[in-house]
């Protein structure tokens, strides 16, 4: 449907998207879970009626609010790039893909945008309970925006409740409500709003750490981390309970995501996971070099977490190309014969209904509806362009899997000395909470790399790749707005560290 | 309930809605008006600061009124969607700019450690109210204008002029409902500063500002009178509903406005009550002149958008290639994403109730110099 494809213009198109997205990433899950935070400190204010507590409040809204700006600024970016860069995608699936952005702006943008303005300049303009519920408010909302666009994304991964239309050559909404609940909506909602949670927690220590090294604020700091490391624990146990969901889901639906998160190239049964390894990036489907120059093992786990039935197949990349008699899977070679024939009757399809030949219409549809539900594969033109980039996706994965399970046993640690009060002993945990609020920025990052790195070539999983899903536009335009956006976000980006840096310096306001 | 609803329907209603997050955000662009004028109005730090604080506490709402603007939009009409932001790339991606620069402005401004200095914030800020609300306006200029595009048969856009939408700029139709947009939110910026402010003690900055008021009421007049004359002048794009196929109508503007005798009514009584609002903030001294330029905003946004897009018409219009223009019929989503949307768009009323009681309590009082300084300083923008 699209001959003469530049692909340079798809590549700075998915570049300027992943640098924007990753960006936004920056900023989204620190509001996500400092919200959370504030309003857990600014309860206890109400509560205890502390002047302490309402001056430790106060400290961190401040550095969410610096936060926020910049998470604005890169969003609106992403909600127009659908648009600018995807707008075959746009009017492809905009049928679907565009109600969740809407409800977005609906429902949770105007919650955040209204009471972020009493939460900063309410303190004496509104009753005390009113400023508390508005602290909430905000955090509910940021949170709710996160469920609005994860469902948007989870719909990409996952593609349910729709059909496609061949008179309008787009796919249309049938089910609003499996689009909403889809295993994918929900997965990832779960997984990435803790880790924004996780992270937050990582944040609030990591500052707190630092005044207890600098024995400053030393009460402040203290009352801090014993919320955020119960927040933190909390949210980490269920991000790698989350976590264990989202790989569960990826068996089911996109197993060629998993196998490269796993860099399973042969499918067996009582596969394992890779605790560790080092992947041979020139392997390719078919050839029979080794996967790993180094890897260890822990035999059969895949197979329980994928299937969760032990022993259970996991197909590898190799059964997902070249198709497995045996288990019942198709390969990629003859999914695309099947698509390059759901492509050609649709055109026929087309054509005869424009010249008004209704019989040879029909007869075309009928062709076109055996084949429709690998239409996508159809602009596919090798099997192995179904393949997502293994390296990046397995070392993505594994950064992400290792912070994550470490982090719980630093909230531990952090709980543990909190409740036996000898925080101010354990020096030596203060650099480590410093460098997992880094970790954490990584791992999330990485999770996103994983989701989406994992998924090409699809725009929209089996269904749309990202060749078909771009503007027609020439490669320099992209290209000079994917620099100028690189500019501007990283001169924002070490203005707000500057000034976050400054403000942690200058600290919360000491009530005498 | 809405299921019984038939596609026309519909896709009327998604126009109506859209019109009218559209035109509160022309309201809401009290705050880039107000951007444009701190260095004029704010003669000292004190001004200054005063205005931005005032209006500082509202650049979110608008903010988020544009981002649904889009969104609904998306939703609703996704080949609008595509074929602008894909096609008329480089206006959008200008405007997109000018909003990034604004949000970080207000909050990192005065904030030490900023890298810039207080001045390039400002900068920004004007960049965002001066550019960017003109090139909203020039972008709506191409509803009745037209634009450069070609859709193939599966809908993909291509855009005809290597400007790709910066040409729209190059029209004095557009440019002049751009530049009246401008004048027309300095306007709201003033009112609303007149009323949320208070200036007890600052006669001269008071004066100031209700001259802002008049001043660019005069200065947006002769904008007005380009367009308006454009407009009932100028052929446009007609839609016969039945076959789908667009054409050229000589005066059809004029005609809609005479065929839908209400939307002229919307549109007399939004430009009295902007006329209403002025004369009262500057003949008879009064402050609370923004709410009748705001209501008188968005009348006027909502006569303009259903001048656009009802009584088939063809509200994205393509001097390209005809046939490819875009009316509320080729361009919607399907009758069930329109339906389940519809259901969501219940809860609008209450979003809109939860604002105004915010709003109500917020500005009771009004803003006083003294909250900005002693203690409390460091809190503010
Ligand atoms: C602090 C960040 C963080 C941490 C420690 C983890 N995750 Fe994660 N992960 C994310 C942050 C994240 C994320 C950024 O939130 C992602 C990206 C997309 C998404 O929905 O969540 C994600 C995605 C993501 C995916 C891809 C989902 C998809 O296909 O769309 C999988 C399979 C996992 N995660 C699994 C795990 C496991 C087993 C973890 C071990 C405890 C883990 N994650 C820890
Ligand atoms: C590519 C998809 C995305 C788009 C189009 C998008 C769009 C936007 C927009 C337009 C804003 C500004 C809203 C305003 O006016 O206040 C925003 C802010 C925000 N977005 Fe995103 N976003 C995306 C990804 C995400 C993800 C994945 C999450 C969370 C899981 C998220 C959570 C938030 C939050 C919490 C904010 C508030 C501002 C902040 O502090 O960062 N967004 N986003
Ligand atoms: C906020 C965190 C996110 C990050 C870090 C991220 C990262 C990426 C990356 C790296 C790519 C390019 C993949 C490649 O071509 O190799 C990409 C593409 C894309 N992502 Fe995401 N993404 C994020 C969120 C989202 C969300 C929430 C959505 C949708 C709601 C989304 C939609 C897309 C689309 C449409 C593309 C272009 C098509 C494609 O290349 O697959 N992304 N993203």
């Amino acid at each position: 449907m699209l001959e003469q494809i530049d692909l340079s213009t798809v590549n700075w198109a998915r570049a300027q998207f992943a640098l924007t997205a990753m960006y936004h990433w920056l900023f989204v899950p620190l509001t996500l879970g400092l919200t959370f935070l504030c309003a857990f400190f600014e309860t206890i204010y109400v509560k205890t009626g502390k002047e302490e507590w309402k001056e430790l409040t106060k400290f961190w809204m401040k550095l969410f609010g610096i936060n926020f700006a910049i998470g604005v600024a890169t969003g609106i970016i992403l909600e127009f790039e659908f648009g600018t860069n995807w707008a075959n995608y746009s009017w492809m699936v905009g049928d679907i893909f565009g109600a969740p952005l809407a409800i977005e702006g609906i429902v949770a943008f105007f919650l955040e945008a209204t009471f972020f303005a009493v939460m900063f300049f309410g303190w004496n303009r509104v009753s005390k309970g009113f400023h508390l519920l508005s602290t909430w408010m905000v955090a509910i909302g940021s949170n709710l925006s996160a469920l609005w666009i994860l469902v948007a994304n989870g719909w990409m991964q996952f593609p349910t409740g729709m059909a496609f239309n061949p008179d309008t050559a787009r796919f249309e909404m049938k089910n609003f409500f499996e689009v909403v609940l889809s295993p994918y909506a929900i997965s990832k909602f779960t997984h990435a709003t803790t880790s924004g949670f996780a992270l937050s927690s990582f944040f609030v220590i990591a500052v707190a750490s630092y005044y207890l090294a600098r024995q400053r604020h030393v009460l402040m700091a203290k009352r801090s981390i014993a919320v955020a490391s119960v927040f933190g624990l909390v949210a980490s146990l269920m991000l790698a309970f989350t976590g264990d969901e989202a790989a569960y889901v990826d068996a089911q639906h996109q197993p060629m995501k998993l196998a490269a998160m796993e860099g399973l190239w042969d499918g067996s049964y009582n596969a394992p996971v890779v605790a560790f390894g080092i992947v041979n990036g020139m392997k390719e489907p078919g050839d029979f070099q080794d996967p790993f120059v180094v890897e260890f093992k822990v035999p059969g786990l895949l197979s329980l977490l994928a299937n969760r039935q032990s022993g259970s197949f996991v197909p590898g990349i190799n059964d997902l190309v070249f198709g497995n008699k045996e288990q019942g899977i198709m390969g990629v070679t003859e999914m695309i014969e099947r698509g390059k024939l759901a492509v050609k009757y649709l055109d026929e399809y087309k054509k005869a209904k424009k010249q008004g030949d209704m019989s040879a219409a029909s007869s075309a549809l009928a062709q076109f509806n055996k084949y429709k539900d690998f239409l996508g594969y159809g602009h596919l033109n090798t099997p192995k362009e179904a393949v997502p980039p293994v390296s990046i996706t397995f070392y993505s994965f594994h950064i992400m899997a290792a912070v994550g399970t470490a982090m719980i046993a630093i909230f531990i640690l952090f709980l543990f000395h909190s409740i036996r009060g000898t925080l101010e002993r354990a020096t030596w945990l203060y650099p480590i909470g410093i460098i997992f609020f880094v970790l954490a920025f990584m791992a999330g990052e990485a999770g996103w790399v994983v989701a989406e790195v994992g998924r090409q070539p699809w725009a929209i999983q089996g269904l749309l790749p990202v060749s078909v899903a771009r503007t027609d536009i020439a490669p320099v335009n992209v290209k000079l707005t994917f620099f100028m956006f690189l500019v501007t976000f990283t001169l924002l980006l070490i203005a707000e560290i500057r000034i976050m840096l400054k403000q942690i310096q200058l600290g919360p306001k000491e009530v005498k | 309930m809405f299921g019984n609803l038939d596609l026309e329907t519909l896709q009327k209603l998604w126009w109506l809605l859209a019109s009218v997050v559209g035109s509160l955000f022309l309201f809401l662009t009290f705050v880039q008006g107000g951007q444009t004028l701190i260095w004029q109005l704010g003669k000292t730090e004190r001004e200054k600061s005063l205005i931005i604080n005032s209006i500082g506490r509202k650049w979110e709402l608008t903010f988020t009124t544009l981002v649904l603007f889009g969104g609904a939009l998306f939703a609703a009409f996704p080949k609008f969607y595509a074929t602008s932001f894909g096609g008329a790339y480089w206006v959008w991606i200008a405007i997109l700019f000018t909003f990034i620069v604004q949000a970080v402005s207000f909050e990192y401004r005065k904030k030490p450690g900023n890298l810039f200095g207080p001045l390039v914030y400002e900068a920004f800020l004007f960049i965002n109210g001066a550019v960017g609300i003109l090139l909203i306006g020039t972008a709506v200029g191409t509803f009745f204008t037209g634009s450069n595009f070609v859709l193939n048969e599966y809908n993909l856009v291509s855009w005809t002029n290597p400007l790709r939408g910066l040409e729209a700029a190059n029209n004095i139709f557009n440019i002049s409902l751009g530049l009246f947009l401008v004048f027309n939110a300095r306007v709201l910026g003033a009112l609303y500063l007149l009323n949320n402010i208070d200036f007890t003690g600052m006669d001269n900055f008071k004066k100031r500002t209700r001259n802002a008021v008049l001043a660019n009421f005069i200065a947006a007049l002769p904008f007005l009178l380009v367009v308006l004359i454009g407009l009932l002048t100028m052929d446009g794009y007609g839609v016969d509903p039945a076959t789908g196929t667009i054409f050229i109508v000589p005066f059809k503007y004029l005609k809609n406005l005479i065929e839908m005798p209400m939307v002229l009514v919307i549109l007399l009584a939004g430009l009295g009550l902007v006329i209403f609002s002025v004369y009262i903030a500057w003949f008879q001294n009064k402050d609370h002149g923004i709410w009748f330029g705001g209501l008188g905003t968005v009348l006027v946004g909502l006569a303009v958008f259903f001048t656009a897009g009802y009584n088939n018409t063809a509200f994205y219009p393509s001097k390209a290639d005809i046939q490819s223009s875009l009316t509320i019929f080729n361009a919607s989503s399907s009758h069930y994403t329109l339906t389940a949307m519809t259901y969501v768009a219940l809860i609008i009323p209450v979003v809109l109730a939860y604002i105004a009681y915010v709003w109500k309590q917020m500005d009771s009082k009004k803003l006083r110099a003294e909250e900005l300084e002693g203690p409390e300083a460091q809190e503010n923008y």
